[in-house]
Parts: structure tokens; C-alpha cells; sequence
């Protein structure tokens, strides 16, 4: 039997436990400055986990994914700019706005397979970017500024560094919590089935791209709320957020991480965002050092962090 | 009538220019199978070799000629030591790795250059506008980018249908493991393909400059352009790629420069300029998502696999 002790689960052990009691360290040694880097990677790994359900377990190479943190973000913003302050109608609008955004370009991408299906819903993506730059009404393209916070009627306080980062943290928590259900779901199974042999399970029966789509939609509204939750981290919502090399971040923090596995996203995110702020303060010419070391890993470490972990449990 | 023949000269330029790049990306891309973001840098170092050696020799062809060789060098040192081990494995290795090396070089070039851009000044000779049919100047070197791109898009098609190399270039696209089987030495030919490429993306990145600041990232929002391109054009497809940067170019440009006007016809002064750039920047991703829901394979597939 395989032991549950393994370096793989107890570096996902500390990781959970390290961001729990991050505001407390925070609080004790009054560094707030890693509260604050923290919060953002955290909606990070959100975006990355949703990007991760779809690229590992569904095959789907999305390189369109920051179009959704860019509408759940545009959601919160316009609304906010509208007078509509209240969290319990900006949210569930930026999740269905997400949803359904996804469920039209997904039924149109999913024609498509490998490469063209990763240009495609890039093309998307472009588009929403260059949507959202035309609404000179709100900012175009230099972004929308948001004055106050999504207020959840006094429940639980936005502006409250901590309380922020409990929030993001337990909608991290949450989502792959989600993502686990789903995978080991008869549903997830049909799914991750179609990934290994789409022919074989059309002719057991079932329609590959309906399930296809409906993995895609809920990867796409759950990085719809990493959005809702950045636009809030950063008061502050822009095309830029939309734009390719963003998609391209993603990607990068998932396969960094480990695709196809629960909490490589997570791990990736927190490398990838980590290593770039140590660097950079480190250097000004940080990306000199981190681009040949994504080259390297890639290189040497196979299946990501998780997968060395994984190895290394192996023996 | 005469803007629309300047407009439709110049999307045939931006065509032609999108071609070179789009060519050296579905060449790699088609035979080696490799996907390539980093395709893009390879386009900028070419510009910004040629500000550089142009500056230091004094002379715009001599500087351009070595730019072009220093870009295609670059390109094969960039495949031996680091690209040739990652040849059949999965297409998003291939992704993270060569997103690394845009990052590398974008603060590569950051280092040695500055953050500043970079002009490249033209000659004198290719400064004048040239008369091509009566009442109608041309800028002289948007002319010869047409020139130079069209008798590069020859002498590719010629290499590549017409040659030795290119049939086993053609080959390789279509069976890898077959040519490699036949004893071909496939290791220098891969080489030689990409240092092709990187040269081709070169060439695009040097001729463009002149026309634009040279600067860094400038590689990013063409790279999406070229990948659109080939994507559009078929995988592989010389042909395709040839074609669908015509298309691509002639879109992008009328559409910036007729779409306003037409707007304005349906709707108010107002909404049309807000729309109207936003809409003509869509247009081609538009036109890609149009193609791609009604031809999944490009509009000229190359051959299956």
C-alpha cells in the first residue's frame, strides 16, 4: 500500500498550513508586505486551479483563460461605477457573465482539437481584450479604477487585509475542493476519459463535447470569480488583465506546477510569483534569471514540481 | 479611389511582412513539430541587430546584411543549445520553455539596449515616394519591403518544391520518423530548418523597423499575428500561410482605415469612433474564429499526417 506520508503530501500539508497561518505571521512580525503578496497569489492559484481542471484532467489547452478574470473583474467594476456596491448581486453577476461567456466560445472552440483549439480560444480572448478597451465609458484602455470594495452588508469586511485574505483563501479552498469532487465524479471520469480516448467513449455512449463543454463552463466560472476577487484585490480593473501574456501566466504557473494534479496550480503559482518578486528585488533584470529557469525545468523536472515530488516519493 | 490603392498597397506590405514571419513559424511548427513563442524574440533581435550594425558600419545595406546573418546564427545557436532536447515532447513543454526564453530576452535586450527604443534611420534613397501609376506615390521603401518579401516567398517556394532540401523538408512535414529512417541526418536538418525560420523572422523584424520604433516586446503582439496566420493558412502549409497573410494584412489595414467611415453611415459620429477601433483590431481574430468554426483545419490543411 502506498503510504499517505510521502513528499508530495506533506509539501501540500505545510503549503495548506502556511497559508493559514500566514496572517498571523504577518501580525506578529509586522510584515504586511507579505500579507498583501500572498493575497494575490492566492487568487492566482484560483485561476490557475480552474485553468489546471480543464488542461489536466480535460485536455483542454485553453489559452484564453485570463478573459475570465478579466469579465468577473469588469463585472465587479462596472457595477460598482453603476452605484450597485453590493457583493451579493456584483458576485453571482460575474459568475454568470463568466459562465455564460464560456458557454458560447466553448461550444464554438471545442470543433476544434490541439493547436487550433489553444488559438482559438486565444482568438477569443483577444477579442474580449480589445471589448473591453473599446468601452470608453468605462476607461477603455486605461482601466477602471474601483472606489469601494464589494460590501457584503457587513458580514464580512473587504477593506480588512485579513479578512480579504480569508476570503480568497477559503474560495481557493473551496474551488479545489470543487475541482476534487468533480474529478473523481462519474462525471469527471467521463471526462478525463475523453481526454485519454475520445473515440472509445463515443462508442461506450456518451457525447464526448457536452461533457466537454460543461467542464469547460465550470473551469471558466470559477476563474470568473478569481476575477471578481482581483478586481477587488487591485481596486482596479483594465484590458491588460485580458491580454495574452496573462493566459500565458497561467499556463505556466499550472504546467510549472504540475498539470493534472490537485495542488500543482497552487504550487506553481507560489513558485512562479515568489521567484519573480525575490528576483526582482533582487535584480531589476529578474526575467533574465527566471526565463532560463522555466527552460530548465522543463528540461530536468518533467510533470512539473508535483511530478518530481511524486518521483522522489517513488524513491 | 487612390486612398483605397495606397490602403490596399499597404496591407499587401503588411501582408508580405507577416508572410516571412508566419512562414519561418509554420516551417518549425510543420516539420519539427515544435511550437515556438519565442519565434517573436527572434523577430525583434532581428531589429534590433540591424539599428545596431546599420549605426556601426554606416551603411544600411551592409548593416541589414549583417543583421540578418547575426539573426540567423542566433537562431541555430538558440536550437543546439537549448531547443534540439525538446523535439517530441509535449506541445506545453514546448510553451513554458520558449515563454521563458521571451522573458530572457525581452530583459536580455533591456540590459544591452536600454529600456528605450531604438530608431533605424533609412537612406536618403529610400526615402522618396515613388510615382506608380499617374497621381499615386509610394512611400520607396514600402515598395521594396513588397519587393524583397515577394522574391523571398519565390525562392522559398522554389527551395521548397524544387530542391533536394526542400523535398526532404517537405518530407519530414509529412513523416518524420521515415526520413530520419532513410538515413537522412535529421538533427541538421531540424537545424537548418529553424535557423531558416529564425532568419526569415529576422528579416521580417529588420524591414519592419525602419517603419516602427524598435522595441522591446515588439516581438509579442506580431507573434499572436503570424500564429493567427498559419492557423488560419493550415499547419505546415507554405501555401496556406502565404495566402492567409495576405488576407490577414489586407483585412487589418483596410479595416483600420475604411471602418470608421463605415460605421459612421450606420451609426452615430460618436458610437462609430468608439467602435470602430476596437472593431478593426477583432477583425482578424474574428475572422480566425470564423474559419476555424467552419474549417477546424485551416483554409489549406497540408498534408495528414
Amino acid at each position: 500500500m502506498k503510504s499517505p506520508v510521502n513528499a508530495r503530501n506533506v509539501i501540500v500539508a505545510l503549503t495548506a498550513l502556511f497559508l493559514l497561518l500566514l496572517p498571523a505571521y504577518s501580525a506578529l512580525t509586522g510584515n504586511i508586505f507579505i500579507l498583501t503578496l500572498f493575497t494575490r497569489i492566492v487568487i492566482f492559484a484560483l485561476a490557475a486551479a480552474s485553468l489546471n481542471l480543464i488542461m489536466g484532467y480535460g485536455g483542454m489547452m485553453s489559452f484564453g483563460h485570463a478573459a475570465y478574470l478579466g469579465i468577473g473583474g469588469y463585472a465587479v467594476g462596472i457595477l460598482a461605477y453603476e452605484g450597485i456596491g453590493s457583493g451579493f448581486i456584483q458576485w453571482p453577476v460575474a459568475l454568470i457573465v463568466s459562465a455564460l461567456y464560456a458557454l458560447v466560445i466553448g461550444a464554438l472552440s471545442l470543433r476544434t482539437r490541439g493547436v487550433y483549439f489553444i488559438m482559438i480560444t486565444l482568438a477569443f480572448a483577444q477579442m474580449a481584450y480589445y471589448i473591453a478597451s473599446g468601452m470608453s465609458r468605462y476607461g477603455g484602455d486605461d482601466g477602471l479604477t474601483i472606489y469601494k470594495r464589494s460590501h457584503f452588508g457587513g458580514i464580512i469586511d473587504l477593506s480588512n487585509r485579513v479578512q480579504f485574505y480569508y476570503l480568497c483563501l477559503a474560495c481557493l479552498f473551496g474551488g479545489i475542493y470543487l475541482i476534487w469532487r468533480i474529478v473523481n465524479s462519474r462525471f469527471g471520469m467521463v471526462v478525463q476519459g475523453v481526454r485519454s480516448n475520445e473515440q472509445r467513449m463515443q462508442a461506450i455512449g456518451f457525447h464526448a463535447n457536452r461533457y466537454r463543454l460543461v467542464c469547460f463552463v465550470i473551469s471558466g466560472t470559477i476563474c470568473g470569480l478569481a476575477g471578481a476577487l482581483l478586481a477587488n484585490n487591485t481596486d482596479f480593473i483594465s484590458p491588460a488583465t485580458m491580454y495574452w501574456t496573462r493566459s500565458g501566466d497561467l499556463m505556466v504557473m499550472v504546467i510549472l506546477g504540475g498539470m493534472g494534479s490537485l495542488f500543482g496550480p497552487v504550487i506553481g503559482t507560489i513558485v512562479f510569483l515568489v521567484l519573480e518578486e525575490v528576483l526582482s528585488q533582487f535584480t531589476e533584470y529578474w526575467a533574465l534569471i527566471m526565463g532560463p529557469l522555466l527552460l530548465l525545468i522543463v528540461l530536468f523536472a518533467r510533470g512539473g514540481i508535483m511530478g518530481v515530488l511524486g518521483r522522489l516519493s517513488r524513491g | 479611389m487612390l486612398v483605397l490603392i495606397e490602403q490596399s498597397l499597404n496591407g499587401l506590405q503588411f501582408g508580405l511582412l507577416l508572410f516571412l514571419l508566419a512562414a519561418g513559424l509554420t516551417l518549425v511548427f510543420g516539420i519539427m513539430d515544435f511550437v515556438n513563442l519565442a519565434h517573436g524574440s527572434l523577430y525583434m533581435m532581428g531589429a534590433y541587430f540591424a539599428a545596431t550594425f546599420v549605426a556601426w558600419t554606416n551603411s544600411f545595406v551592409l548593416g541589414i546584411l549583417l543583421a540578418l546573418g547575426a539573426t540567423l546564427l542566433l537562431g541555430i545557436a538558440l536550437e543546439f543549445i537549448a531547443l534540439r532536447h525538446l523535439y517530441g515532447r509535449d506541445h506545453l513543454d514546448q510553451v513554458l520553455a520558449t515563454f521563458g526564453l521571451i522573458l530572457f530576452f525581452n530583459d536580455a535586450v533591456r540590459l544591452i539596449w536600454g529600456p528605450a527604443g531604438l530608431s533605424l534611420p533609412l537612406p536618403a534613397w529610400l526615402t522618396a515616394p515613388v510615382q506608380i501609376v499617374p497621381g499615386v506615390f509610394y512611400p520607396a521603401y514600402r515598395l521594396s519591403i513588397i519587393v524583397v518579401a515577394l522574391a523571398v516567398a519565390a525562392m522559398l517556394y522554389l527551395v521548397v518544391m524544387r530542391t533536394r532540401i526542400g523535398m526532404l523538408i517537405r518530407a519530414g512535414a509529412s513523416n518524420r520518423e521515415m526520413i530520419g529512417a532513410l538515413g537522412i541526418n535529421i538533427k541538421l536538418l531540424f537545424t537548418l530548418v529553424f535557423g531558416l525560420g529564425a532568419a526569415l523572422a529576422g528579416l521580417a523584424g529588420l524591414m519592419q523597423a525602419p517603419i516602427l520604433t524598435v522595441q522591446i516586446g515588439m516581438g509579442e503582439n506580431i507573434l499572436i499575428l503570424a500564429f493567427v496566420i498559419i492557423v488560419i493558412g493550415g499547419i505546415g502549409s507554405i501555401r496556406g500561410a502565404f495566402m492567409a497573410a495576405i488576407f490577414v494584412g489586407m483585412i487589418d489595414t483596410l479595416g483600420r482605415a475604411f471602418l470608421p467611415d463605415l460605421l459612421r453611415m450606420v451609426l452615430s459620429s460618436a458610437a462609430a469612433s468608439t467602435a470602430a477601433p476596437a472593431l478593426s483590431s477583432m477583425l482578424i481574430y474574428l475572422l480566425m474564429a470564423i474559419v476555424l468554426v467552419v474549417r477546424p483545419e485551416g483554409l489549406f490543411p497540408a498534408a495528414k499526417r
